[in-house]
């Protein structure tokens, strides 16, 4: 049994496990007993697969950035999950999670959304599997990302604001685990993060797992091994870092980097670095470290990108951060959003500011010229434009 | 005997009040107590401040808010409470979420409690296994009863579990619903407060979420030891002062 992987009350060593009222419990428990068999089932493998492959577009490529490798002297490989349906990664977790709501009678599906990338995933696997989609946003972040709440519209679902506390993903995150609270037997609640009670981090990760399989596989036809010297992705609640990081965990060789936000810098008061600022607590059910006053009341945290600024981090990142499997790395506003342009100027792709931040990495660590960097490049820009429109003043 | 085991062998139903300790204002929490008292109710749930209390409708969402925004905190609550027991004989009990609690230091938080004279907790997120494996001793130690909760779906087999594990209450909520989001019961809820008494618990039964009026407090003791009015009574407090507290209570029993 692999020491990464979770154990059967749901933690993974000190994190994790389920802090959730009474009134969730039939619910959380029905997922917990049954999620196992049902994506073990050859038929909702099946189907699973296909939508990857003739929906989502999968396998995404495992890309040879030429002169990115040439200007930091190592062999630089981009995991293109921007290439996926609605343009990030988060539409793998949405397919496999939906197809489990159907096997299990559900008919009205949530979830909730910070900068509207899973919004948008889940309002278009619902729109694909005709079931009513609500998606809880933030007042503040439905201000701030008018297009994609647009888009969820479109797409037939219902955007409800969370007006409560501070308005922002983490209040969606409430209002959506109030909703199932009062929707008790038709309702699945799609997370869209590694976080939340068990079972949610440890099957979302292993919706997002595919990731780290291609990777294995396609490197093998590239370069002859499995197995890269290091594997970097953007840590916010971690689902695509948890997907890229799955396949090489037990693969102790492997160097694995998480690229925290550090917002205004990680002292400045203004940051989204958990693993630094945060202390172990509860939150959304889940024990993990967590960004909160000396009184345990939850704080808001701060990054130029939306995706990065919950103030909880998965229970699974917290393990590898606590026992020193995964190198936690906090990347600035200033230097995510420059190595952004920088993959724009050399490579020819827009990434998400999110994934921005992975990038920076490769300014602040030395590698060697033999050395197999895997990026993962979890998301596309273009829902950043206007960011990066008004940071460089386009 | 513990004050919350004495209240329930009286031969009465018994009211139970919740409020957010700090609000509407920070310093509130002794005289709310002893208005309460004074008005004729019989327990008392005092909140602790959480800024992101998952069960709770917007209501104690917005009470938590604005006594955090007062500067209420765990360490200050307790110093509020420290001579509560020269003035207030009913039972009292904290109800909080975890993560505050865990961050004091469990061990410390019930000492605290113990000395103060509180009696029981209830932490709607703090699962039983964790309790049982991690907790109860410090619990029982300091003279505290966790109260635990069931719903309309808990399953008979887990309601056995938590009878067998309780020895205060049952804390059992009305409906599929956070707090304060309910008018009144419908067939459906008087039928699961019927099948509960039937089943014969150990342990009484308090019904919370959806009682606000003497109508429902009326039909939730019908078949149950008696009923906790939260939401209702913090809108109360919004907008009339400490001292009409027993016009809001004489309007229930």
């Amino acid at each position: 049994m692999s020491q990464f992987k979770v154990s059967e009350k749901g933690f993974y060593g000190k994190f994790g496990g389920a802090f959730i009222p009474e009134m969730l419990y039939p619910n959380v428990e029905e997922l917990r007993i049954q999620y196992l068999s049902i994506i073990a089932e050859s038929s909702f493998q099946e189907e699973y697969l296909n939508l990857l492959e003739q929906y989502v577009g999968r396998p995404t490529p495992l890309y040879f950035a030429k002169r990115l490798s040439e200007k930091y002297n190592a062999k630089i490989y981009l995991k293109r999950e921007d290439l996926c349906h609605t343009g990030a990664h988060k539409i793998n977790n949405t397919i496999g999670q939906i197809l489990l709501a159907k096997r299990l009678g559900k008919t009205r599906i949530i979830a909730e959304t910070g900068a509207g990338q899973h919004g948008v995933a889940t309002a278009t696997v619902c729109a694909l599997m005709g079931l009513k989609c609500i998606v809880y946003m933030g007042e503040i972040d439905i201000e701030r990302q008018a297009p994609n709440v647009a888009r969820m519209k479109m797409l037939g679902a219902e955007v409800r604001p969370a007006i409560s506390g501070s308005k922002t993903l983490k209040d969606a995150t409430n209002e959506a685990i109030r909703d199932w609270i009062n929707n008790p037997t038709d309702t699945f609640y799609i997370i869209g993060s590694v976080v939340g009670p068990h079972p949610y981090p440890d099957m979302v990760a292993k919706f997002q797992s595919i990731i780290s399989k291609e990777i294995k596989s396609q490197l093998h036809t590239q370069e002859g091994t499995k197995f890269p010297n290091y594997v970097i992705a953007c840590v916010g609640g971690g689902s695509n870092a948890a997907g890229a990081f799955y396949e090489f965990l037990d693969d102790e060789h492997v160097g694995l980097i998480a690229v925290e936000a550090a917002g205004h810098g990680v002292d400045s008061g203004e940051s989204a670095a958990t693993s630094v600022l945060g202390k172990i607590g509860i939150i959304h059910g889940s024990k993990t470290l967590l960004m909160q006053t000396d009184d345990g009341q939850i704080t808001e945290p701060y990054s130029i990108s939306a995706g990065l600024d919950y103030p909880g981090v998965g229970p699974l990142h917290a393990h590898l951060n606590d026992v020193g499997r995964a190198e936690f790395i906090a990347i600035t506003d200033e230097d995510a959003m420059k190595a952004g342009l920088e993959i724009c100027n050399l490579e020819g792709i827009i990434p998400a500011i999110e994934t921005a931040h992975a990038f920076a990495v490769l300014d602040k660590k030395q590698f060697n010229p033999t050395d197999i960097v895997v990026i993962n490049l979890s998301g596309r820009g273009d829902k950043d434009l206007n960011t990066y429109i008004n940071y460089f003043n386009f | 005997m513990n004050r919350i085991n004495q209240k329930l062998q009286e031969n009465k139903k018994l009211l139970s009040i919740y409020f957010t300790a700090g609000y509407p204002n920070v310093n509130d929490t002794v005289s709310i107590i002893e208005q309460l008292e004074k008005s004729g109710v019989d327990m008392i749930e005092i909140g602790l401040p959480f800024s992101d209390p998952l069960a709770d409708g917007p209501t104690i969402q917005e009470s938590s808010t604005i006594a955090i925004q007062n500067g209420m905190t765990t360490q200050l609550l307790f110093e509020q409470l420290t001579n509560i027991r020269n003035t207030v004989k009913i039972p009292l009990l904290i109800m909080g979420y975890f993560n505050p609690i865990m961050q004091f230091g469990v061990e410390e938080f019930c000492k605290k409690c113990n000395e103060i004279g509180i009696d029981g907790l209830i932490i709607p997120d703090l699962p039983i296994d964790e309790y049982l494996s991690e907790y109860q001793s410090i619990f029982v130690k300091h003279n505290l009863k966790n109260v635990f909760l069931i719903t309309p779906q808990t399953s008979n087999e887990r309601i056995t579990e938590i009878d067998s594990i309780s020895d205060s209450f049952i804390y059992m909520v009305s409906t599929a619903a956070v707090t304060g989001s309910q008018s009144g019961f419908g067939e459906e809820q008087l039928n699961y407060f019927k099948r509960i008494s039937n089943l014969n618990l150990k342990n009484p039964q308090i019904v919370g979420f959806g009682i606000s009026n003497k109508e429902t407090f009326k039909q939730a003791t019908l078949h149950q030891k008696g009923a906790i009015i939260g939401s209702a009574f913090i809108k109360f407090l919004k907008d009339n002062s400490i001292e009409k507290i027993p016009n809001f209570i004489n309007f229930i029993i």
